[in-house]
């Protein structure tokens, strides 16, 4: 199902004739009767990272949130791998192929390490964490007897990443990873994102603030703004400046 | 209050009402762990659990009955039959419920409260309209009956050691599912966070209705032991949901040694003041010590020491 292999260099975004991995038609969510969401419309490539930037406040955590269903959709829809999953509750969702890390990692603080990272194959079937994400993430092998609320911040960013991948998602979708982790390991998390979509070939949603790691991990920047989204560019073309410029507080 | 007792006296005594407390705890701890394992999952306390343990009370009963008329070749072998038919009948009510009734009050705890206590007073009059409201007990089989003499003052009682052999295996059975078994990672999964469980690929609602009608199955497993001690009748069950609420609440909730450990020192403390003095004053004085450990450690007995 992943068969797609992304080119080393700078991913094309969509291109005619290619279907999105996941695609996003005029979304709209809400939290009672106060819309947050005013109709996104955003689709996301094969083996694309596409990073949302925001300020607090701009609908980020929310649009991750309407994604994996934990926020209800109010109209519009949402397609993974063309499949509409809008109306599906979260882990039909995963089942689908969305996995999701969410703001603040909440790893289930006292249950293993394992034991996390094997509640993420309960829609693959598989009963076995599979060898190669812990090869990815040696530390979670060498901490797995420990409970999640015992793991440093970093530590805990891997085991999320890790839970998350564990279902073998098509589209893995981070909000703001950077968040509360130390500049050393915001480098090393970029490069291993980036390996993880050079070796499976998904696609990655990434929520952030941080402007260079946007800029370090993403083929494509999108600002939301408000529910909106009010600026979009490629990662080879970005005018760093004018981003930042909607960054400013 | 010792004091018209010999020395050799007192420790039979207390031989004999430490076991006579140990039946009690093993339908304290099966009805606990039920109470535990639903509030521990969902939050929703059930009024009506110990309904659901006289139901498996009066599965018991009829089973006892049938095997009797019916199939008396087997009837020494009825109680295990009878057991998990009670599980079963409980279990099943209790998914049935779960559905019904418990899955729309999920964000409203104090309407589970009501919606439950109102569901055990129609299950009252439920079992008063079909098994009448006369309390009825169940035929024991042979081999079942009797006791062990171990010396000339002390004797145990062949069910009382029956009762506790069934519980221990439940108990034990509960624990590997709830720490070995992929059910019970994702059970252990919702209660920490319903929402990320549902966003790692947990069928939530499932997982709910499954825990629930496991908590009401054991509870069906409680009632069938308790037809041993006691008499069944519509409103038995009315007599073990406080003591069993107290021994959750003292054992720190979700805690599984916890709501043994409390369990034990409540029903032996119980079970050992009752010889000696009247019924409800063994029960105040219980209560009272209760109640001052929970002031000085509100958390209850047991607690998990992690960073939330």
């Amino acid at each position: 199902m992943l068969q797609t292999t992304p080119s080393p260099a700078a991913v094309p975004p969509i291109q005619a004739g290619l279907q999105p991995m996941l695609a996003i038609g005029d979304l709209h969510a809400a939290y009672g009767q106060s819309e947050v969401l005013h109709g996104l419309d955003i689709a996301v490539a094969p083996g694309e990272i596409v990073a949302v930037m925001g300020r607090n406040g701009m609908g980020k955590t929310t649009l991750m949130k309407t994604l994996m269903g934990i926020v209800p959709v109010k109209s519009g829809t949402i397609r993974v791998d063309g499949a509409a999953v809008e109306g599906l509750k979260s882990h039909q969702r995963v089942a689908k192929g969305l996995a999701y890390v969410p703001q603040g990692r909440m790893i289930f603080s006292a249950m293993t390490v394992q034991e996390n990272i094997e509640t993420g194959l309960t829609v693959t079937g598989e009963r076995r964490v599979p060898q190669d994400l812990y090869t990815m993430f040696p530390v979670l092998l060498e901490m797995k007897g420990r409970r999640g609320g015992n793991l440093s911040g970093g530590q805990q960013q891997q085991l999320a990443i890790a839970r998350a991948l564990a279902s073998r998602p098509k589209v893995l979708l981070l909000d703001e990873p950077t968040e509360g982790i130390q500049p050393s390991i915001i480098r090393e998390m970029g490069r291993t994102l980036k390996k993880i979509r050079d070796e499976r070939g998904l696609s990655i949603v990434v929520s952030e603030q941080v402007l260079s790691f946007a800029l370090d991990v993403a083929d494509r920047v999108l600002v939301i703004e408000n529910g909106v989204i009010v600026h979009e560019s490629l990662r080879a073309d970005i005018d760093e400046a004018q981003v930042a410029r909607f960054l400013s507080v | 209050m010792f004091g018209d007792y010999s020395l050799g006296d007192l420790s039979s005594i207390f031989v004999m009402q430490g076991f006579a407390g140990l039946i009690l705890f093993s339908v304290y701890v099966l009805m606990a762990l039920g109470l535990a394992i639903i509030f521990g999952q969902m939050g929703v306390i059930n009024m009506a659990h110990g309904e659901f343990m006289i139901l498996g009370a009066y599965m018991t009963y009829l089973c006892s009955g049938f095997f009797q008329t019916q199939l008396s070749a087997l009837f020494p072998a009825y109680f295990f039959v009878a057991m998990a038919l009670a599980f079963l009948a409980s279990g099943a009510l209790g998914m049935l419920v779960e559905w019904a009734l418990i899955r729309h009050l999920y964000k409203r705890p104090l309407d589970t409260l009501l919606a439950t206590w109102g569901l055990s007073l129609i299950l009252q009059q439920a079992y008063r309209t079909i098994f009448g409201a006369r309390e009825v007990g169940v035929e024991l089989p042979s081999w079942l009956i009797g006791s062990v003499q171990v010396t000339d003052t002390i004797e145990i009682p062949i069910n009382g050691m029956f009762v506790m052999g069934v519980t221990t295996l439940i108990t034990v059975g509960v624990a590997l599912l709830m720490y070995r078994s992929r059910f019970g990672a994702q059970v252990r999964a919702v209660v920490q966070n319903r929402a990320m469980a549902g966003a790692v690929g947990i069928d939530t609602e499932r997982v709910d209705r499954l825990t629930f009608g496991l908590g009401c199955g054991i509870a069906g497993i409680a009632g069938s032991a308790f037809t041993m001690v006691g008499s069944t009748g519509p409103t038995s069950g009315q007599l073990y949901i406080v003591d069993t609420f107290l021994i959750v609440v003292f054992g720190g909730a979700a805690s599984l040694l916890g709501t043994i450990a409390s369990a034990f020192s409540i029903s032996q403390t119980q079970s050992t003041l009752e010889f000696f003095l009247s019924g409800s004053t063994a029960k105040v004085l219980t209560l009272l010590a209760v109640v001052g450990i929970l002031m000085l450690r509100p958390q209850g007995l047991f607690t998990l020491k992690v960073r939330r």
